[in-house]
């Protein structure tokens, strides 16, 4: 069994202990260094609509300089407005790392897979590393995977519903059939849902309404911290097999074979 | 009301759109009975998870009244999910106040007579600069309904001078065709805010005697012109007061969800206004409490939870750092209504007086105080 302590998480190349990537902008903004230090976070998403631009409150001046920043393309509508959105992140300053969000859908903010697709093709032709957001379908994220994407981010349930791993079943089949960190992004509502995400094979978990919306951000993040390493823990332990159906059969049902 | 039509009175060069949305939202406005709620209806709707278009009616019904507490606690949550504890701050500039529209309620009234100006050339730029320095990042630009002072050419010159002070320009101006706001988009605006006043076709049309805005449906078709014409975002809200506020919540409620299923991308949000003193009418009745207003603002929330929700200076402050904390996602700050007024050289006159005169800085540390993170800038022009 591979030790906890040796057990990296890879994407693109960049090697990260933590599995826990933190999302940003539904806290106060000096809030942010005591989250990912108790949560220990070593990768933390920025929306580029808001770090663009300098003005004041600029979310980049709170985020610690140990962090990985992982912009997001938010408010991009078709693949190549996140494009732009993604270079402008570069010119800002914010590294090679983008998460591909296309949203055509102001209601419940649903991926466009479609045209994520087509931006992880542009964007890795750019050199970026690129972690898309979509919708747990498997051949959207086969195409992903042969366009380059470093990681594939499959949502648990709508964004900012608390709702944890609706789409479960999905993430599965993802995480057996591609040869991909798994990312689970957006819906995960507790500590337990997070823990049970990385127990079926997810190799990180976003999260940030969880923890925005809770009493105590700084806890919350503790407990995602914990929850997320125990089930990576557990995953890398191979859980025990649960009898399906009460028991054995007492006389065992391929007694007869004479095999000679 | 089933069949309203005012097409035949557009002027010439108003564009037509299909009235059938508007025809659906107005029917059922028509059914809509405030008065037909019960207590039970009230608790159903605050507890389901997706507020219907009922649930919406009840939360809105003077059966909904004593239960505010409950509804607010339950607003809460949805804002906080959806926008945390965000609060996006911008201050409107208004650019002219010469206007051609009769509105009876209004302090731009055409027939009132106040000081008419505009700001033009280097005055616009001296007040641009005055709010930027400030540290805001996002500017509403207004104009009274003029299109012969504040022509089309005058408005998308004030967005491309805006442009290169701000990363987020709003639109309050008259209705647009859609090339117009395609015109206004391509210089740099992306939101378009259009109060309906009233969805009563009655009462829109006795107390808009004159002017464009006299037609009632080239007004309500104005978004779905903006959002064809390439905006992002819409903004809608009835004038609280002016009809049954109640009616008018639920007609506007509507008219904003049919919009967002039929261009799925749009950007949705609500303003709040309501009756205050105007000038000239100092008298004007004003009906809508503060209750009443939150009532109003609580609804949106349940019945859209993700559209945004603006609080004006015209609420004073006490009312503005509260309700940031149930439901509005946005507030103005440092604002000056009177034309000239950032730069510190008023050459018109004001359309309303405001109520809350806090600076930037005052407005931004009670928000602070209040647990709330101001953003300024939230939004990439792509």
């Amino acid at each position: 069994m591979k030790k906890l302590n040796d057990d990296l998480l890879d994407i693109g190349g960049r090697k990260f202990r933590s599995r826990f990537i933190l999302g940003s902008g539904k806290f106060n903004l000096d809030m942010t260094r005591t989250v990912i230090e108790n949560g220990g976070v070593e990768m933390a998403t920025l929306a580029v609509r808001r770090a663009n631009a300098g003005g004041m409150e600029n979310i980049l001046d709170y985020m610690p300089g140990s962090i990985t920043l992982l912009p997001n393309t938010s408010g991009a509508r078709n693949a190549d407005e996140a494009v732009r959105i993604a270079e402008l992140a570069r010119e800002l300053g914010c590294g090679d790392f983008v998460k591909v969000e296309i949203i055509r859908d102001s209601k419940y903010l649903l991926p466009d897979n479609a045209e994520t697709t087509k931006a992880v093709k542009l964007l890795k032709a750019r050199n970026f590393i690129v972690m898309p957001y979509m919708m747990p379908d498997l051949s959207a994220a086969r195409d992903m995977a042969d366009a380059g994407a470093d990681a594939i981010m499959p949502l648990g349930a709508p964004i900012g519903s608390n709702k944890g791993l609706l789409t479960r079943e999905f993430v599965k089949i993802l995480v057996e059939e591609i040869d991909l960190p798994i990312i689970v992004d957006a819906g995960i509502g507790r500590p337990s849902q997070a823990c049970e995400a990385m127990e079926i094979g997810a190799a990180a978990i976003m999260a940030n309404t969880a923890i925005a919306t809770s009493r105590d951000p700084a806890s919350m993040a503790r407990a995602f911290g914990m929850a997320i390493e125990a089930g990576r823990l557990a995953y890398l332990s191979g859980p025990g097999r649960i009898l399906e159906h009460g028991a054995e059969a007492s006389s065992p049902l391929t007694g007869f074979l004479e095999d000679g | 009301m089933r069949d309203f039509t005012d097409a035949e009175d557009y002027e010439q060069g108003m564009e037509h759109i299909d009235p059938e949305l508007m025809t659906r939202v107005l029917g059922r406005t028509s059914d809509y009975d405030p008065d037909d709620y019960s207590d039970r209806d009230v608790l159903d709707a605050i507890s389901s998870e997706n507020v219907s278009e009922d649930g919406f009616g009840a939360l809105l019904s003077s059966a909904a009244e004593p239960f505010l507490e409950k509804i607010a606690i339950r607003a809460r949550e949805e804002t906080m999910k959806h926008f945390g504890n965000s609060v996006n701050i911008f201050t409107p500039l208004y650019a002219s106040n010469y206007c051609t529209n009769r509105c009876v309620y209004c302090g731009f009234n055409s027939s009132n007579v106040i000081k008419r100006a505009k700001l033009v050339g280097d005055e616009i730029d001296r007040e641009m600069k005055a709010i930027s320095s400030t540290g805001l990042r996002e500017i509403l630009l207004l104009t009274g309904e003029s299109r012969t002072h504040s022509d089309p050419g005058y408005i998308a010159d004030l967005v491309s001078r805006a442009s290169r002070y701000f990363s987020n320009i709003g639109l309050e101006v008259y209705p647009m065709n859609t090339d117009e706001y395609r015109k206004m988009h391509e210089m740099g605006a992306d939101y378009v805010t259009v109060f309906q006043e009233t969805y009563d076709t009655d009462v829109y049309r006795k107390v808009h005697p004159a002017g464009r805005k006299r037609i009632f449906s080239y007004r309500f078709n104005a978004q779905e012109r903006a959002l064809i014409g390439g905006m992002r975002g819409v903004g809608f809200a009835p004038l609280l007061g002016l009809s049954d506020f109640r009616k008018d919540s639920f007609a506007c409620g509507l008219h904003a969800m049919e919009i967002q299923r039929k261009y799925p991308h749009a950007e949705i949000s609500f303003s709040l206004p309501r009756f205050r003193p105007f000038i000239n009418h100092e008298d004007a009745e004003n009906s809508v409490t503060e209750s009443k207003l939150l009532q109003v603002a609580m609804a949106y929330r349940l019945f859209m939870p993700f559209a945004g929700e603006t609080i004006s200076t015209r609420e004073r402050p006490g009312f503005r750092d509260n309700i940031v904390k149930i439901c509005a996602t946005k507030m103005s700050a440092g604002v000056s209504v009177g034309i000239g007024e950032h730069s510190g050289s008023e050459k018109g006159d004001a359309q309303f007086d405001i109520s809350d005169p806090r600076n930037l800085e005052e407005v931004m540390n009670a928000l602070v105080a209040n647990g709330r993170q101001p953003v300024f800038n939230d939004y990439i022009k792509v």
